[in-house]
């Protein structure tokens, strides 16, 4: 039988990626764990800004952490929908903004 | 949400038994997850002791003005259980044979228990440290009989611990009833005015917050100054320190938790987080619990399971502090609620 793409067990397991590479794992966890640290932004504005991340990046497994982050802190539904579309509106500007491109090409090889 | 309890609708988890089974099954089986027994085993290589008697909790009866859906206790407006005269007369000789230093009154709503305003005034007299009621804020409007009782409270110094999941409406009232959390905003605004929480008064006033559902709360001095500002800003509400609790898979939250088909993986998230440093802390260590019709237990929570205290001296008329100082706590894999990540306790986090 086959194994899906993505199975939500997997999540768990992120850890074991240190076990083939220890050096570079065990300093992306510790970069990983400093990032969300409370800084000149609150470890609350990271998770949102990392919710928001996971759907432009289109990760289940981070949609499916930070959402559980989210509801651990607090964060509100219409907070955490907030920062999605603000995911959907960079996303869908970066697609929009290149029309400017296909608009230049286009005027200059027109007569 | 349920109107009624799981008692009332002779729901197959009203029963100890049943409830205890889901807990030693299923995940828990030999080959899944680890026994909370056997976790333990693996850290102190001994069972759970008491370590000392500092706080006696007294569960006045399960009857309440409301239906929460997470309740452990399953109380309700149909709970008759009531503690008896005679008990808590037991549990005031009790107080005073002994040097507890805490006195913790819940229930359902301890406030309708009939002998509720006598019973403290005496207790209060005993020279306790911290006479704490739970009180679920809503139980102050709920009958003009009540609506002295933030003056009362003041009076004998009492501590208030109140239930408030969020500091919006919508989840507050998804878990614990419609309307529930304006009355329990005003309920607020009544004690702040006899200055219980406001600055300088020594009139305790404590929040709970427990998750809105299946997940283990976040950080409890994050959550508390979230709470501090928002009920500042929108209501003007002052308090002291906000608990978080973890919700206990018992009763009406293991109901839930079954019915969402969330219960396999919110008992992993209970193992995986499993904190050695609040195993140490465990409140059972220093807590008695009793029960409307005067059994022992160790906690709050066996209580609601039935797992009496494993001694032959089960009753509060058998009493003994030294001799229930000899006994290995009752344990189930409900108990995984108190070790996960920060630990949890009728006093909030304990790591």
């Amino acid at each position: 039988m086959s194994r899906p793409y993505y199975q939500s067990q997997d999540l768990k397991k992120f850890k074991n990626i240190t076990d083939w590479s220890p050096e570079l794992g065990t300093k992306f966890f510790e970069y990983y764990n400093s990032v969300f640290q409370e800084g000149a932004l609150s470890s609350r504005e990271k998770s949102l800004i990392a919710l928001a991340v996971a759907h432009s990046v289109q990760c289940p497994y981070c949609i499916d952490a930070y959402t559980q982050d989210g509801l651990q802190r607090g964060i509100e539904r219409n907070e955490m929908m907030e920062a999605v579309h603000v995911a959907a509106a960079i996303r869908g500007g970066a697609s929009l903004v290149h029309g400017v491109q296909m608009m230049e090409v286009y005027d200059k090889r027109s007569m | 949400m349920p109107i009624k309890s799981l008692q009332s609708r002779s729901h197959l988890l009203s029963s100890t038994q049943a409830q205890l089974q889901w807990l030693e099954n299923g995940i828990f089986k030999p080959g899944g997850l680890p026994s909370f027994a056997a976790k333990v085993n693996d850290y102190q290589n001994t069972p759970l002791r008491p370590r000392t008697l500092e706080i006696l909790q007294l569960n006045l009866g399960y009857m309440c003005n409301q239906v929460c859906t997470h309740c452990h206790v399953d109380a309700g407006p149909d709970r008759k259980e009531m503690m008896s005269e005679a008990t808590l007369e037991k549990a005031l000789d009790l107080i005073r044979k002994t040097s507890i230093k805490t006195l913790d009154l819940t229930g359902g709503a301890p406030e309708m228990h009939p002998y509720f305003l006598e019973f403290v005034t005496q207790a209060a007299q005993l020279g306790i440290q911290d006479l704490i009621v739970r009180s679920n804020l809503t139980i102050l409007l709920a009958n003009k009989k009540y609506a002295d009782l933030p003056e009362f409270f003041k009076t004998h110094n009492v501590h208030i611990v109140s239930s408030l999941p969020f500091y919006k409406k919508e989840k507050t009232d998804r878990q614990r009833g419609s309307g529930v959390f304006l009355k329990s905003i005003e309920a607020l605004k009544r004690l702040n005015a006899v200055g219980y929480g406001k600055p300088n008064t020594n009139l305790k006033l404590d929040l709970v917050y427990n998750p809105s559902g299946a997940f283990l709360p976040g950080n409890q001095k994050s959550l508390e100054l979230e709470f501090k500002k928002a009920l500042k800003t929108d209501f003007d509400i002052d308090f002291n320190q906000l608990f978080t609790i973890t919700n206990m898979p018992i009763s009406r939250y293991l109901d839930f938790l079954i019915a969402s088909e969330n219960y396999d993986e919110y008992m992993e998230s209970l193992v995986e987080a499993f904190n050695p440093a609040a195993l140490d802390k465990v409140m059972c260590t220093n807590t008695l619990s009793v029960r409307w019709d005067g059994y022992l237990y160790d906690c709050d929570f066996n209580q609601m399971l039935d797992l009496k205290v494993n001694h032959l001296l089960q009753h509060i008329d058998d009493f003994s502090a030294v001799d229930l100082l000899n006994r290995e706590i009752c344990v189930s894999q409900h108990c995984y609620g108190c070790t996960a990540g920060s630990g949890s306790s009728c006093q909030g986090s304990v790591v």
